[in-house]
């Protein structure tokens, strides 16, 4: 506890900031690389190479995820598969008010569109890939909320997401050997800059941005679905329900 | 420096952080820790972290709450099997 009151006594002032990175960074990133948002310009290009790792630490958190439930559901899901069909969407969807379903449905577009706003305009304001992703992910679960399981199911295949994130975190990786084979240093900013607040400035951060962007989006979703199948289609081993 | 609104935040941030802890029904909880979750949001941007904020509204406002209902809906469905009902 003492420990914990001296180390206090030690911090800077509030709204003191002791940091020469931040502050160059700060000064040097909007000329230099001609992107107004200069979080994103920091995570994606001085800072690409630790980005790259949290995208596998995700990218290996959903892939975990996803191997483990599929071994729970293997085991089950064979036993219901025959009624499965029966049962069809009929049977597994939930009954929702009508307002509800509307409210929902007309809310799918807007937030597709939100999200991907945010993921390309991720070098001129606040958001990016990982932000514009969240979005697009959270638009699958209005789905599911406006009582449309079976829908979600079809609007996204598994193999489709997988395959999305996949492609995101490969595309990323891509990126960074991009600017080896080009400039010699791995995640180095190889395309030219452009010009300053227009949409596809920062070099090669948009491109990074979208491919964050697949990646999340899918990882998210996927995870989300996972956790959706697990309580919805799978019913308890000798469960009453 | 600080400012009303960044005091503001603050302390709603507190005050329903502790209303999570304070809460004890996990099914309560997801909602309180929903709404703590947006309000952190409103915390971040008062703080000049837009991004931040951005990824903290769809996490800690959906992300976190969803999973938690998922666990407790799977939990329950499980005991509701075992035991008759609950």
């Amino acid at each position: 506890m003492a420990l914990v009151v001296w180390g206090f006594t030690g911090l800077p002032d509030f709204g003191h900031y002791k940091g020469d990175y931040g502050r160059l960074l700060a000064k040097v990133a909007v000329p230099e690389r001609k992107a107004t948002d200069v979080v994103v310009s920091t995570t994606f290009d001085y800072r690409g190479f630790d980005t790259l790792g949290e995208e596998m630490i995700l990218f290996t958190a959903v892939l975990g995820l996803v191997v483990l439930l599929r071994e729970l559901r293997g085991e089950q899901e064979e036993e219901e598969e025959a009624d499965d069909n029966k049962e069809g969407e009929a049977g597994r969807e939930h009954r929702t008010s009508d307002a509800l379903r509307i409210f929902g449905l007309g809310l799918v577009g807007p937030t597709v569109l939100l999200g991907v706003y945010i993921v390309t305009h991720g070098t001129l304001t606040p958001g990016g890939g990982f932000q514009g992703g969240v979005i697009l992910a959270t638009a699958l679960l209005i789905v599911y909320l406006a009582g449309r399981y079976a829908a979600m199911r079809k609007v996204s295949p598994i193999p489709l997401l997988e395959a999305g994130e996949a492609s995101g975190a490969t595309a990323f990786a891509l990126f960074g050997l991009g600017g080896l084979i080009i400039a010699g240093v791995y995640m180095k900013n190889f395309i030219d800059p452009g010009t300053k607040g227009s949409l596809l400035s920062g070099g090669f951060i948009p491109l990074l941005n979208i491919a964050v962007g697949l990646e999340v989006a899918g990882a998210f979703s996927l995870a989300f679905q996972e956790f959706l199948d697990q309580t919805i289609l799978l019913r308890s081993p000798g469960g009453g329900e | 420096m600080i400012e009303a609104f960044q005091i503001v935040a603050l302390v709603l941030v507190a005050a329903s952080g502790t209303a999570v802890v304070l809460v004890r029904d996990p099914l309560r909880q997801a909602v309180v820790v929903s709404f703590y979750g947006s309000l952190l949001a409103g915390l971040f941007f008062a703080f000049q972290a837009p991004d931040v904020a951005l990824s903290q509204i769809v996490i800690g406002s959906v992300g976190v709450p969803l999973m938690l209902l998922m666990t407790i809906a799977k939990i329950r469905k499980r005991e509701g099997g075992r035991e008759g009902d609950e």
